[in-house]
């Protein structure tokens, strides 16, 4: 359940809608649930409301623990 | 006067064979078709076609919307009858055309529909010979639907069929995969999304010639319309009694493709193409016909997508496979009616 | 796609397989049910499973709010299409859902009901304010995901003064439904599914909150680990996972922290309490009645509640006979158990909603495994 994508934000209006891009492919959706997005951000899309800014920082640590997982079995290899 | 009034529509008078319909032809269709075939202006065109074997085709179009990013109606029936033809490895000597209009269709529509199949045909330098039209009332059609038939002839030494894929060959596909597909969606009313992708809608039989002559010992080719690549490949190895394993990494797609199906939840293996082949053919050619192909424009990101496996009893299912991203497997199957989006 | 193909990195899958492969207890066996139907598809289209040891096992629950709607709560939506004549606007997962009579949306529309696809509630109320003469009733359907798109459209009709808009509410909510599946024991040892934890769902968490998980793993000591919804995603969290049980350890864990937080979406939460309040119980396909697990739209917005707005004939649901979409939303049993399936039963002649959706777990199962499915059902036999 629950389909939901990463968007670019592409423009701000002020009536709580946005401009978003997910792949070059861009649609009028609602930013009206999340606080504190701007231009440039990525949102969590889904039904045309973004539920969630995507936390930039979170994303990058998630992929260094994956990495992560990597190393360590290199270090145990005989 | 000029039929061509700004409002003016299709009435029933326009199919009814008297005045009317001339004036329909000679305004509308015959500028945008002329060549000297369709001058004889007989009921039945003669062709001196060169000799060989015969091969005939047939689709009928019903398509919504008619007009779409990349083309419309008219251009597509033109492609698609012409690729039928040339996916045998024939060359394409003519093509025939009937219409059903609906009652109420704006002139001006069909006449950017002529026009644009006009062009289709000239540019690919087959001349539709001959055509018919005829009008039904209001509600009892989509606006225009359009049946072409086409003839083409095959070159000696030429056999290309589904029977002679056989294990350990090569899949290639001629180019990007979903994009006319997603053309369509972004047109469709309760989807609203902005998109530069347009129709790849295209005549492959100047790219199919070239690849034939430089390798006749091609296997098979097929143009992967309705129901996508996965429908085709499953057609073909069902035909073959042969496995198929695809790469996903090498699919080519467009990122506003990729961004497309994301959005709505959709398998690009499964959206239609309107311009691309596929070509399966012996491992040591691939190259070459990669590179050929690359020669077109049609060709440009021509790609080597997969092999041919084991072959397997008439009726397994399952056979055409694809190893994922992550490097698992999964099964392309067919899909069951028409793709929807999704939520979920 | 940023932010989502690095999640597909086939490098960081290998990886991510071997640490699995070296954690997982060779002597014990790992079943994890993966809660949400969005997950269900992507294990199956990526072949996570091809990635982990024999020994750990996905099974698929119920989070496909398709799969769970009554079947009466779809004649409904065909009763207020056809016999009220309204523009009946849906999410696509639904027009092919068989109600009674094997009809769906798809049937209705095709014998001339107004029944329209939309991609979102906006989308909706843009039909209504297009076709003021008319009545626009948008079918409601998902969990909490997807609820606050329909909390959001009622008050822009609200403040729009969109009085030919309603909403019939079919939102329902995941915590008691993970409740249900883990006190069945409970209830009766045949429905009984074994689980080592839980796979989170990506989304409805995104909107709920970590936190919203804390009681039912203080309650019944089973990991959940709240996991993204890329195959990389699905890969670390099972090894959390796997992890959490060596270690006899049974916490929320949030592997999805770049989208969900401990709270959620406070105002999201917040706008969906304004709008909705809980109904008692509701009948969940599958899973019977379950308490306070579904949406009811608040009195003060009774103008834009469709069962409010229009009286509709009381039904019966009546499934299938031999259908056994009840045990397999469970868990309990799998598409393999089911006369039924890939012979009556296939996503184009669908018995139960698991095959028509296409993250059922019969539909996966046709979808990806039909060859293996149906020679376990020979050999069975």
């Amino acid at each position: 359940m629950c389909l939901a994508i990463p968007a670019l934000i592409l423009k701000l209006f002020p009536d709580g809608m946005a401009t978003v891009s997910a792949g070059g492919v861009t649609r009028s959706v609602s930013v009206a649930l999340v606080d504190d997005v701007a231009v440039g951000d990525y949102v969590l899309l889904h039904v045309g409301y973004a539920l969630h800014k995507v936390s930039v920082e979170e994303a990058e640590a998630t992929l260094a623990m994956m990495a992560e997982a990597g190393l360590l079995d290199e270090e145990l290899a005989p | 006067m000029t039929l061509l009034k700004p409002g003016a529509t299709i009435e029933m008078a326009h199919g009814g064979g008297g005045m009317a319909t001339t004036r329909l032809i000679r305004e509308i269709f015959a500028p945008h078709f002329a060549n000297p075939l369709l001058a004889q202006a007989h009921d039945a065109t003669r062709i001196d076609a060169p000799s060989g074997r015969l091969v005939m085709t047939t689709d009928a179009h019903v398509i919504s919307p008619l007009e779409f990013p990349g083309g419309d109606i008219g251009s597509l029936s033109v492609h698609g009858t012409i690729n039928d033809i040339a996916m045998g490895g024939a060359r394409p000597i003519a093509l025939s055309a009937a219409f059903i209009l609906e009652e109420g269709l704006p002139l001006a529509v069909l006449n950017r529909i002529a026009a644009s199949m006009g062009a289709a045909a000239r540019h690919a330098g087959v001349p539709i010979a001959t055509a018919d039209t005829k009008v039904v009332e209001r509600g009892h059609g989509d606006g225009i639907y359009i049946t072409t038939t086409g003839l083409g002839i095959v070159p000696e030494g030429v056999h290309i069929a589904p029977t002679n894929i056989a294990p350990d060959m090569a899949i290639l596909v001629s180019g990007t995969l979903g994009d006319h597909g997603v053309a369509i969606l972004s047109q469709r009313q309760g989807l609203h999304f902005g998109t530069t992708i347009t129709s790849d809608s295209a005549a492959l039989h100047h790219m199919v010639a070239d690849m034939v002559a430089a390798v006749p010992s091609i296997a098979c080719l097929r143009d992967p319309t309705r129901g996508g690549l996965s429908a085709t490949l499953n057609e073909l190895a069902e035909a073959a009694s042969v496995q198929m394993l695809l790469q996903e990494s090498a699919l080519p797609i467009r990122p506003e493709v990729a961004g497309a199906c994301e959005l709505l939840g959709l398998d690009p293996l499964h959206i239609a193409n309107e311009g691309k082949l596929i070509c399966i053919c012996p491992p040591e050619h691939a190259q070459t016909l990669l590179t050929i192909m690359r020669r077109h424009p049609e060709g440009q990101n021509a790609a080597q997508i997969g092999t041919t496996g084991p072959r397997a009893a008439p009726g397994t299912p399952g056979l055409l496979r694809m190893t994922t991203l992550i490097g698992g497997t999964r099964v392309v199957d067919w899909l069951a009616g028409e793709q929807l989006p999704r939520i979920c | 796609m940023k932010y989502v193909s690095e999640f597909r990195d086939p490098a960081l899958a290998q990886s991510l397989a071997r640490a699995i492969a070296r954690e997982a207890d060779p002597a014990r066996s790992y079943a994890f049910m993966e809660f949400c139907g969005g997950h269900t598809h992507a294990i199956f289209r990526y072949g996570v499973q091809d990635l982990v040891p024999a020994n750990v096992r996905f099974i698929h629950g119920p989070g496909c709010p398709v799969c769970v709607l009554p079947m009466r709560r779809l004649d409904d939506a065909l009763e207020l299409a056809e016999a009220q004549g309204v523009i009946l606007a849906s999410y696509a997962d639904m027009l092919r859902v068989p109600g009674s009579g094997r009809r769906s949306m798809l049937t209705a529309r095709a014998g001339g009901a107004d029944i329209r696809m939309v991609y979102s509630t906006l989308d909706a109320l843009q039909i209504a304010r297009d076709n003021p003469t008319r009545e626009v009733v948008f079918m409601g359907i998902g969990f909490e995901t997807t609820t606050p798109a329909s909390a959001m459209a009622i008050l822009a009709a609200q403040r729009e003064g969109l009085a030919n808009f309603s909403l019939f509410c079919n939102h329902v909510l995941t915590p008691p439904a993970i409740a249900h599946v883990l006190s069945a024991p409970g209830i009766d040892p045949a429905q009984a599914v074994h689980l080592d934890g839980f796979l989170g769902p990506s989304h409805v968490s995104t909107v709920i909150g970590a936190a919203a998980y804390r009681p039912l793993v203080e309650l019944y000591a089973k990991p959940v680990v709240i996991a993204g919804f890329e195959p990389l995603d699905v890969l670390q969290s099972v090894l959390m996972l796997i992890r959490q049980v060596n270690e006899g350890r049974a916490e929320v864990e949030n592997q999805y922290a770049r989208v969900v937080t401990e709270q959620g979406n406070t105002k999201a939460q917040a706008m969906m309490d304004q709008v909705f309040t809980l109904r008692d119980s509701f009948e969940w396909r599958g899973l019977g009645a379950v308490p306070h697990s579904a949406r009811a739209i608040r009195p003060a917005y009774a103008a834009f509640d469709a069962e409010a707005r229009f009286a509709l004939t009381p039904k019966q649901s009546r499934e299938t006979k031999s259908c056994e979409c009840p045990a397999i939303l469970r868990g309990v049993k799998q598409p393999k158990d089911c006369k039924l399936f890939g012979k009556a039963c296939t996503p184009e002649t669908p018995m139960g909603a698991c095959m028509v959706s296409s993250e059922g777990s019969c539909a996966a199962y046709y979808t990806y495994r039909r060859a293996e499915t149906m020679a376990a059902m020979e050999a069975a036999a």
